[in-house]
């Protein structure tokens, strides 16, 4: 039987289709008008019509985190794949399955300086997992099937194909997913057994074990935070999380220590450096999470579940590393601890767990409230408890809020959280929220954010109020570029260089300019009615909360600080903390 | 060998690539990213009819460095395949230089006796030149330079090392 020849722009779609993709954000432009055209004449894609290139790769991410799928982005030759760089980047470091399908000049102009000519796969080589350049038309949905097997499987990321416009025009045979095997890519998935038996007997013998995990665990599927809560409950282990794994392990579960790193918790922290033991899941030892490497929990073997062999002694040297998906090693992890008749030693956990309610009493993460101005940590908490039961999504910016987030907003299930971990790009919580949106068409969806982060890509309002997508977005307002303020108080003697945002609009009446309700709450008594109303409102909604402009995030550890050189607020401020050059690296 | 060993060695690196379009710039883009060093790379074809490359890096760095190197490029999506030669079994390794050296007279026929010495061999003369060909490891191809250099050396081209394993095992 002879293949069917369809054209490129068909070959694209009908891949789509058989990848399970039924919606996709992009934003048209010359090179695409042939695809775009196709696109017109069928409806089992939904495109999302974005505002901006970068919008659409966020989207895409929150998209693909809020639902565990893989996201797809569509843009143009030129400025419309140059866009995207950001949000490939961002992908590339928080491990978020996307395939950015770009157009590209047609083949014969490649390499003339063309109109909206750019080097796409040379520009985005390292921003990708692998990028593809179609230059034939017979290669077409062979490079489509493999672009998303390769976003998905192993340590997942984004995945470029670069589509010159002849390619769209041309005819050629389609093959289905089935027919198409990489010749050189097989992820590991199954961790060694004998491994694992290893792993279960460290954790056994082990006196002050902890549990740190990470966005692994999420990206593994729902059914590996399921594992892991089951694996830690059988232990009876503490556990801590990053900022990625939130969700990971249910917040309300008393073995939690909340977060680790930087804006971590104190027991959480102090846990890491006492420990004699890190059972590390899917986490990959970040520098905001170890602080001073050398200063590092210096006391512990290390246990490490990781998909990615370069994660494997990256930053901190292991004694026993498991590779494979974090679903199949904890799947054995439980089998093993069962098989090995694993019985932790109930005395010494004991004690461990003495000296961590200790630190837990501690409180860490108290604030102080006043009747006149909102606290930044009482407005998330008030967010959390009006939101609780409604199972809700959350994005974040990147700042003082998004830290004032994690620490505030409890996770109970995975895919919930959505946030910039790696890269950190400000400007990712309105798109990442209106994402997560078009995945749970009824589901509440919330971006938390501040004025420096939301006027980077807040364009997308006029994307939620055309598709009727009801986020509701709410912007702590300092007007300042808060965190950047933070670090100079604390380390660079109070000059306030380039971090007072001097002119802002009316955010109100912004968000009525894009056609949604805007709301404002000056003083903690209004507070609980404006969230309220927020929640309430059928459609989008723009939520300003004028928060103590000088609020800072703790507890913190400095940058070049070890974990037991946490700080806890004001008070504990060192007096030479003016002169830690190290603290130069931002959020 | 130990992780925790602090001591820069040189490890030489056989890489087996598919020879598609970028394949080369990725793993170049590798070591220039994360700051890694090269001290020789060769690539070549060495399948045509399923179009594999071989890549051979010599690349200096802890262990705990090379580990992460040879991880790194494992991630590669194109990569079939990541062979430390140095650790992984005796290996050979051979590097060819074409090397030219102008002069007459007394320091002509100097060159011409150390060539044969090192059995390098003579691939174009003119009546005040030679260019020599010279195959062997890096070191002969080093010492046979460092002679070349007062008899007029004027030019070198050097291939890089190429390297394989012993034995009859395929990588
Ligand atoms: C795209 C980008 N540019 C710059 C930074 C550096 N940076 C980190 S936090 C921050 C301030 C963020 O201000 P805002 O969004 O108002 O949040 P706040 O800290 O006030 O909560 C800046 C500029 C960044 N993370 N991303």
């Amino acid at each position: 039987m002879a293949t069917k020849t369809l054209n490129g722009s068909q070959i694209v779609l009908r891949a789509l289709k058989d990848q399970g993709v039924d919606v996709a954000f992009g934003l048209p432009g010359g090179v695409l008008l042939p695809f775009y055209d196709e696109i017109y004449q069928q409806n089992e894609l939904k495109h999302i019509l974005v505002r901006h290139e970068q919008g659409a790769m966020h989207a895409a991410e929150g998209y693909a985190r809020a639902n565990d799928k893989v996201g797809v982005v569509i843009v143009t030759s030129g400025p419309g794949a140059t866009n995207t760089i950001t949000g490939l980047v961002d992908a590339m470091m928080d491990s978020i399955p996307l395939v950015c399908i770009t157009g590209q000049v047609p083949t014969a102009l490649i390499g003339n300086d063309a109109f909206q000519e750019a080097d796409t796969t040379g520009i985005t080589r390292p921003c990708t997992k692998h990028n593809y350049l179609v230059k034939d038309v017979n290669d077409l949905a062979r490079i489509m099937h493999e672009a998303f097997l390769v976003a998905r499987s192993g340590r997942p990321g984004p995945v470029l194909v670069d589509i010159p416009k002849d390619i769209f025009l041309a005819e050629g045979p389609y093959v289905g997913p089935s027919k198409v095997e990489h010749k050189t890519y097989r992820p590991k998935v199954k961790g060694d057994f004998t491994d694992i038996k290893e792993a279960v007997k460290m954790m056994a013998a082990a006196k002050k074990p902890i549990f740190y995990c990470g966005g692994g665990v999420i990206n593994s599927g729902p059914n590996a935070s399921k594992l892991l809560t089951k694996l830690i409950k059988m232990t009876g282990y503490p556990c801590t999380l990053t900022l990625m794994g939130l969700g990971a392990f249910p917040a309300s579960e008393k073995q939690y220590l909340g977060m680790l790193g930087m804006h971590g918790t104190y027991e959480a922290n102090l846990a890491m450096h006492d420990c004699d033991l890190i059972i590390n899941i899917g986490a990959r030892f970040d520098d905001r999470v170890t602080g001073r490497l050398d200063g590092f929990s210096p006391n512990s073997k290390r246990i490490h579940v990781d998909i990615d062999p370069s994660s494997i002694n990256k930053n901190v040297l292991v004694d026993l590393a498991i590779i494979g998906d974090a679903g199949h090693i904890l799947e054995d992890m439980i089998k093993a601890w069962k098989s090995e008749q694993a019985i932790p030693n109930k005395k010494a956990l004991g004690q461990w767990w003495e000296k961590i309610e200790g630190w837990r009493k501690v409180d860490s993460l108290k604030y102080k409230s006043t009747k006149k101005v909102i606290e930044p940590q009482f407005f998330l908490e008030r967010v959390a408890a009006l939101t609780k039961g409604k199972n809700a999504y959350f994005s974040t910016d990147v700042g003082q809020h998004q830290m004032w987030a994690a620490q505030y907003l409890p996770f109970e299930e995975p895919n919930r959280w959505l946030t910039s971990g790696g890269l950190g790009t400000m400007g990712y919580g309105l798109p990442a929220a209106m994402g997560a949106q078009v995945a749970h068409k009824d589901a509440l969806c919330v971006c938390v954010t501040s004025e420096g982060s939301f006027m980077m890509n807040l364009q997308e309002l006029a994307t939620c109020v055309e598709y009727k997508l009801p986020v509701k977005v709410f912007l702590l307002y300092n007007a300042y570029l808060g965190m950047v303020r933070q670090w100079q108080e604390m380390f660079h003697g109070e000059r306030y260089s380039a971090s007072v945002l001097e002119s802002h609009p009316d955010f109100v009446k912004l968000a009525e300019a894009f056609g949604m309700t805007g709301l404002m709450a000056e003083t903690p008594d209004q507070v609980d009615d404006i969230i309220q109303q927020t929640l309430d409102i059928d459609g989008p909604v723009l939520t300003v909360a004028k928060i103590n402009r000088t609020a800072k995030v703790f507890p913190m550890i400095p940058a070049g600080a070890a974990h037991n050189e946490i700080i806890l607020g004001e008070k504990d401020l060192p007096d030479d903390a003016q002169n830690n050059t190290d603290a130069m690296v931002l959020t | 060998m130990n992780i925790r060993d602090k001591e820069l060695r040189l490890h030489t690196i056989s890489v087996l690539v598919d020879n598609e379009s970028g394949v080369l710039a990725r793993v170049i883009g590798l070591f220039s990213g994360r700051g890694y060093n090269i001290s020789s790379l060769t690539v070549a074809e060495v399948d045509g009819e399923i179009r594999t490359s071989k890549i051979t890096i010599v690349t200096r760095g802890t262990y705990q460095v090379i580990e992460q190197i040879k991880a790194q490029l494992q991630r590669l999506v194109p990569i079939h395949k990541v062979v430390d030669l140095t650790v992984d079994g005796p290996s050979v390794e051979r590097e060819l230089a074409l090397i030219k050296v102008k002069g007459v007279g007394e320091k002509r026929v100097e060159a011409l006796r150390i060539a044969d010495i090192f059995r390098a061999s003579v691939v174009d003369s003119s009546n005040e030149s030679f260019v020599f060909e010279i195959i062997g490891r890096t070191q002969k191809l080093d010492a046979f330079i460092e002679l070349m250099q007062p008899l007029g050396l004027v030019d070198i081209s050097r291939t890089g090392i190429a390297a394989i394993s012993r034995g009859p095992e395929a990588m």
